[in-house]
């Protein structure tokens, strides 16, 4: 069981994606933990085929139990598995693939990309499962798995009498042993909490995860303004050549400057563990993301310094997407080397941050205004963003914070090489 | 002798006819009632809807009017507000955009505007749609326009009931009921009861039961529906007919236990597809009924031209039977 964050404890192991014999890749995704962070997808770092399961659906273990055994390339018989396992999960595991997970989580990246390294995807969002709404209601009622559904409606769509026909041939008992995969039935995401227990256990993980770092963490505080008029006639001007699907959002100027930043100042992207710095690997700048219902969360979008604006701008939207969706990533989760937090949508214009331990650094943009800002003798309207650095003053000092914030503003003043 | 005992209950008739009986009721059952229009005399009606009525009820009664739908229809909503209860007749939906201001600034808001004192009981009657080539200034079907209007309602007798029934219940309404009869209709020929009288107003009418799809049509393209239901029988589907009869107040409740039932939606106007009737049917069964839906909602509206004259073009401009039989036969998929 992973630790998907700093504070997690232990995790309910709601559903495998994958069987024993299965052969999996590193970067797949294999099973989904539920957390008090809502649904996470588990991604496996090896290649192998999957030997036996440790830890059944619905079981709740602590942080490090191990899950299940992987025999690594190499290590394995070239005879997959079938001998050893006897010991068949009493839950028949559901014989997807990750290319079909429940309907409620978007395909996993491995699909596309054999072997990523924690770079997360870069194609836009998968496509949406066609099918109608009646059909989408029926396969709940009936516990169908929609994506295992072969549609043969308008354009494949999947239309009602499609998910009929195929919980009519599950329910047909067919003596042959299931090499075709029956298809799972649709689990709900979050079957073991309930909406307000949910609520309840995210606002006890932010109080801990909060408490932790005002107990622990020196803040030091730095706001600086920055003149956004360059940056923004180069997004209207580059948002005019785009599609309105490509477009832009500032903010995804800001996280690009961010993690640029961010090479010069190491002291700033990493940990704080075990009374030492650790520089993070990558820079991978964690989102807030405020939920609908309250609460957030800050999943990270990896290698932030060395992906595109429009890559970032990918990477962002589908992360607001899937967070909204209660399904997140393990590396996700777990790895962001420093937080960005926006709260201009708030109205706020300065933002005094606290850090995400064991983070050590956290940057936070107010909205932009319309200022008076004077310039070699000359005043004129300029649209203004304060930039604010939390920052731990137990790995970084505040001359550094300040540079970095100069940075920053250097940065955005040259928006065509962002 | 059944036979005989059927052939006395009901008589062959058209919608013309059907219309004309429907008028002459009214005079003579409520002296309060006129017509009035454009030809409605000594004409005997552009349609031939009043042949007659001139000769049997005499100049006070049946009047003809200057060509100023402006006028005539202002002189009605003043009868109206007098104590009359006139029916006025304009040729076709095309001029009636003359009274549009009438309809729509007086007739429609006249009870709202005086605080709930002056009710207006006027009937409007006018002739909608294509199909006889006469060309783009005499065909559009612009009832959909109308049915924007809060303050009045809108029916649209697609059937020799609704031709014989609705007059009179409009006339009994205390408000504005614009009465649209499209044009093709008025040779259709049937068999009718003997004593058909006043038809409910307030609700669309089940006029083929089915299973699979839903057409949704009203006044002129009830008929196509219904030939469209015919032919997808034949294929194996099988498509229910509801004939909307009043465009406002929509009846919500019938279209979405349709839906309900069949899962499948195409709606059949006349109008021109954009901001049609047939959009704001679609949108309150994508409000109401959207997780009974097994597919798209589909359109299959007039052309956005305007209407030509030649006849191949106006066929092809206009909504066919063939059309809905092709695009249900798309909906539904092969089987089912």
């Amino acid at each position: 069981m992973p630790s998907l964050g700093a504070d997690m404890e232990a995790g309910t192991l709601v559903q495998w994606l994958v069987k024993p014999g299965d052969r999996i890749k590193r970067g797949d995704v294999i099973a989904v933990v539920e957390t008090e962070k809502g649904a996470i997808e588990i991604e496996v770092f090896v290649n192998g085929i999957v030997h036996s399961f440790t830890v059944q659906e619905g079981e709740k273990v602590p942080v490090g139990t191990v899950l299940a055994l992987i025999a690594a390339d190499g290590e394995a018989p070239a005879v997959p598995t079938p001998p050893a396992i006897k010991p068949v999960p009493p839950i028949a595991p559901p014989p997807v693939r990750p290319v079909t997970p429940a309907a409620a989580a978007p395909p996993p990246r491995a699909e596309k990309q054999p072997a990523p390294a924690p770079g997360p995807a870069l194609q836009p969002s998968p496509a949406r499962l066609r099918i109608s709404p009646l059909a989408m209601r029926v396969a709940m009622e009936l516990g169908v798995d929609p994506a295992a559904v072969k549609g043969t409606g308008p354009g494949g769509a999947i239309t009602r009498f499609d998910v009929e026909a195929a919980a009519k041939a599950k329910a047909a008992p067919p003596p042959t042993p299931p090499a075709a995969p029956a298809p799972a039935a649709l689990k709900p995401a979050r079957p073991a909490m309930m909406a307000a227990d949910k609520q309840a256990a995210m606002r006890r993980a932010i109080a801990a995860a909060m408490a932790r770092s005002k107990r622990e963490i020196p803040h030091y505080y730095l706001g600086t303004r920055i003149d956004m008029s360059r940056a923004m006639a180069w997004l209207r001007e580059e948002n005019l050549k785009r599609s309105v699907n490509d477009r832009l959002l500032y903010s995804v100027m800001l996280l690009k400057a961010v993690a640029l930043a961010l090479r010069d100042f190491p002291e700033l992207n990493g940990f704080w563990v075990d009374g030492a710095f650790k520089p993070g690997e990558g820079i991978h700048v964690g989102v807030a993301i405020s939920l609908r219902l309250g609460g957030l969360v800050a999943p990270a979008i990896h290698d932030v310094d060395k992906k595109n604006l429009s890559e970032i701008m990918t990477g962002l939207h589908d992360l607001v997407k899937r967070v909204r969706a209660g399904v997140l990533r393990s590396s996700e989760i777990a790895d962001a080397t420093i937080t960005v937090t926006s709260l201009g949508e708030q109205g706020v214009e300065h933002v005094f941050g606290v850090i995400y331990p064991p983070q050590v650094a956290l940057v936070g943009f107010g909205k932009i205004v319309e200022q008076p800002w004077a310039q070699a003798g000359m005043v004129g309207v300029r649209p203004v963003i304060m930039a604010s650095l939390s920052g731990d003053h137990r790995a970084s000092d505040g001359h550094r914070g300040g540079l970095f914030l100069a940075a920053l503003d250097r940065l955005l003043q040259e928006p065509e090489r962002l | 002798m059944s036979a005989e005992g059927a052939a006395a209950q009901t008589v062959r008739i058209t919608y013309r006819e059907a219309m004309r009986q429907a008028i002459r009721e009214a005079l003579i059952r409520d002296p309060r009632v006129f017509l009035m229009g454009e030809d409605v005399g000594r004409y005997g009606g552009c349609f031939a809807v009043s042949r007659g009525l001139l000769e049997e009820f005499g100049p006070e009664r049946i009047r003809d009017t200057p060509l100023s739908e402006s006028a005539f229809v202002g002189a009605g909503i003043g009868a109206a507000m007098g104590g009359m209860r006139p029916i006025v007749e304009i040729m076709t939906v095309n001029f009636s955009l003359l009274a549009l201001d009438q309809i729509l600034n007086n007739a429609a808001t006249i009870l709202h505007m005086s605080g709930g004192q002056f009710n207006i009981p006027l009937v409007i009657r006018m002739t909608t749609g294509a199909g006889r080539q006469l060309a783009a200034q005499h065909s559009h079907s612009l009832e959909g326009w109308y049915a924007h209007i809060p303050g009045i309602k809108i029916l649209t007798p697609a059937t020799l009931e609704d031709a014989r029934g609705m007059l009179w219940t409009a006339l009994e309404d205390p408000d504005p009921v614009l009465i649209f009869e499209h044009g093709g209709l008025y040779n259709t020929e049937g068999e009718l009861a003997a004593d058909a009288g006043a038809v409910e107003i307030d609700h669309a009418a089940v006029r083929r039961a089915g299973s699979d799809v839903s057409l949704i049509a009203y006044g002129g393209t009830l008929g196509k529906a219904l030939r469209a239901a015919e032919e997808l029988a034949a294929g194996g589907i099988d498509a229910e007919v509801l004939d909307l009869r009043t465009l406002r107040p929509l009846d919500t409740e019938s279209i979405l236990a349709s839906v309900t039932r069949t899962h499948r939606a195409v709606i059949i106007d006349e109008g021109w597809r954009s901001g049609s009737i047939a959009a704001e049917v679609s949108a309150r069964i994508m409000e109401g009924a959207f997780y009974e839906l097994d597919a798209p909602v589909a359109r299959v509206c007039s052309a956005e031209v305007p209407m030509p004259y030649p006849r191949h073009l106006e066929e092809a401009a206009l909504p066919q039977a063939a059309t809905v039989v092709q695009t249900v036969r798309a909906m539904v998929g092969k089987r089912d």
